[in-house]
């Protein structure tokens, strides 16, 4: 299956992802070959058969709704590229 | 000092032969004279260790030491470490310093080890080769040209070149055992949903697992003892009680019955393995196996299953990482698209990159049922083979890896190449079974592994196997003579 230029740039943009022009290229006839690689799964039969999500299909645990962690703004912040009186910083998203 | 195993370590922290100070000076030493050549550490935490191991010597004076208290070891740098840099191996994460503990981190701690530091990996866990590393592929050391294999190569190389007795590892595709088989150590992935993955930076959620390395099955059992268990931070941790690993390793070995997939012994097996792995069924029949063949006639299709699931979970999983809350941020972002581009464009490794659209293509509209869809019902077909074969046999024997280790560079140009090398060791993530690699002979000098599959959750079986093997052959007691 081939994954041109313009697929490579459509998904980038969708993964938020910047790429360069000169690994354009690269990436598509990677992503090409590996997609060949997965094109094998076609030739299997799996009429009733149901995904698999969790290899033990196991349900999501509930758990009580309560409070359970602290706030722990400031210790989490000390990581944060920009922050101004506990706010994150970003470019102004809008006018 | 010789080569000691966890197990004789323990035993001579206990009579008092050495404190747990010295002992984790003696490794920091080994650490800061071999790391240049192994690059088996990211990041060397001599401070922590040497605050920790004081502690740990109080305890033993005081009688209050466990079985792991003063043990020095290491982990994989996917596990978030309170205080401490956590990487995963990224520049993305270069700059992160963990704000809490991941469970096995705090588990081992309570269990009394003490971290020497944070062993280098793929980027994201991703990549069967240590190459993926932004801080430069780990060698093996066994051969200083050659991989030592991957995910969690720097832990496989630490416990090889004895720069540590024992470290944590993740597997979400062969990471701990690959490895484990590249440079010759006992490495073991647990049933999935054994160990928590609370704290483990996440790469493919149904797939990965936490799971121990070392010298010896005997040192795996004690250090899985302190990582097992549920958790309930971690909503996908399996709420089954934690046998004691260690207790059956005496068992005889009478009467187990072991399949062989014939589907395993097939082409791209180098024919060295293949003996050596022969030579294993050997000697496990004089313990008491019985061989049977068996079919896992879905063996071609768990690498093409395995790049859809985990390249998809991966691509959800990585949206995290936008330059905001965490981690790297580009210089001047023009708007916050541009932010989110650059800030994931320049940090992102170009495997990590590739598999993030690969995930992002599989799950976009239009794709989703003919690929993510269809990956998830070939992975119940898989699984089910799995099953079908433990109605009639024990283990699963094969061999870990298709050939040992291979040279830098000779694979990363071309990522399918690289991703056949998992043929053996995938299906086990698929299914969620665990698996161990234990050391089972050389091949050109270099360590072959045998890879044993279980039942879920018989882990203790795996652990019992190896330990016997090891009684009659001495494949793991060998260390490359540089690091001796």
């Amino acid at each position: 299956m081939a994954f041109d230029h313009t697929d490579v740039k459509k998904i980038a943009h969708l993964a938020r992802l910047a790429i360069t022009e000169k690994d354009l290229e690269n990436y598509s006839s990677s992503i090409s070959n590996i997609l060949d690689l997965v094109d094998q799964l076609q030739e299997v039969n799996t009429d009733q058969i149901s995904p698999m999500a969790h290899p033990l299909d196991a349900t999501q645990r509930l758990r009580k709704d309560i409070v359970s962690e602290k706030n722990e703004r400031d210790s989490l912040q000390l990581n944060a590229p920009a922050i101004e009186n506990g706010l994150y910083l970003v470019p102004k998203v809008i006018d | 000092m010789k080569v000691k195993t966890i197990a004789e370590l323990a035993l001579g922290l206990a009579r008092g032969d050495f404190t747990s100070t010295e002992l984790t000076q003696y490794y920091l030493n080994r650490i800061k004279q071999f790391n240049n050549q192994t690059q088996a550490f990211i990041t060397i935490t001599e401070d922590q260790a040497l605050a920790a191991a004081k502690q740990a010597d109080t305890c033993i004076q005081n009688k209050q030491a466990g079985k792991l208290t003063g043990i020095p070891i290491a982990h994989k740098d996917i596990f978030c470490t309170l205080g401490i840099k956590t990487t995963c191996a990224s520049k993305m994460l270069d700059n992160f310093i963990a704000p809490y503990n991941a469970t096995v981190v705090e588990k081992l701690n309570e269990a009394g080890t003490v971290m020497l530091g944070k062993t280098n990996m793929d980027e994201f866990a991703m990549g069967s080769s240590n190459e993926n590393s932004f801080y430069g592929a780990a060698s093996n050391p066994w051969d200083l040209q050659r991989v030592p294999g991957g995910s969690s190569g720097g832990s496989a190389v630490a416990v090889a070149a004895d720069l540590a007795p024992g470290v944590t590892g993740t597997d979400t595709g062969g990471s701990i055992r690959q490895p484990a088989a590249f440079c010759g150590v006992t490495g073991l992935k647990p049933t999935y949903g054994r160990v928590s993955r609370w704290g483990m930076v996440a790469f493919a959620s149904s797939l990965d697992q936490a799971g121990p390395m070392a010298r010896t099955a005997e040192d795996t059992a004690l250090l899985l003892n302190a990582m097992a268990g549920f958790d309930e931070k971690d909503s996908t941790s399996a709420n089954q009680t934690v046998p004691d690993f260690s207790a059956n390793l005496d068992n005889k070995l009478q009467g187990m019955k072991i399949g062989i997939p014939k589907q395993y012994f097939a082409e791209g097996l180098d024919s060295n393995i293949e003996q050596t792995v022969q030579d294993a069924i050997t000697e496990l029949g004089k313990l008491g196996c019985t061989f049977h063949d068996i079919e896992l006639p879905r063996t071609k299709l768990a690498i093409p299953t395995y790049y859809v699931i985990a390249s998809a979970e991966c691509s959800s999983n990585l949206s995290r990482f936008d330059g905001v809350r965490y981690g790297y941020r580009c210089e001047n972002p023009a708007d916050l698209e541009d932010l989110y581009k650059r800030s994931r464009g320049d940090a992102f490794g170009s495997e990590v990159k590739r598999r993030i659209m690969l995930g992002t293509y599989v799950l976009s509209e239009g794709y989703y049922d003919a690929y993510y869809l269809k990956a998830q019902k070939a992975r119940r077909l898989i699984k089910q083979d799995f099953v079908d074969a433990f109605e009639s046999v024990d283990l699963i024997l094969s061999p870990t890896t298709p050939t040992t280790a291979f040279k830098k560079g000779e694979k990363s140009e071309d990522p399918i190449t690289m991703y056949m090398n998992d043929i053996y060791t995938i299906g086990t993530n698929l299914a969620g079974l665990p698996g161990i690699s234990i050391p089972a002979g050389f091949v050109g000098g270099l360590p072959v592994g045998l890879q044993l599959t279980a039942p879920y959750f018989e882990e203790s079986r795996l652990l019992n196997i190896g330990y016997q093997f090891q009684q009659v052959t001495d494949w793991h007691q060998h260390t490359p003579d540089a690091f001796k």
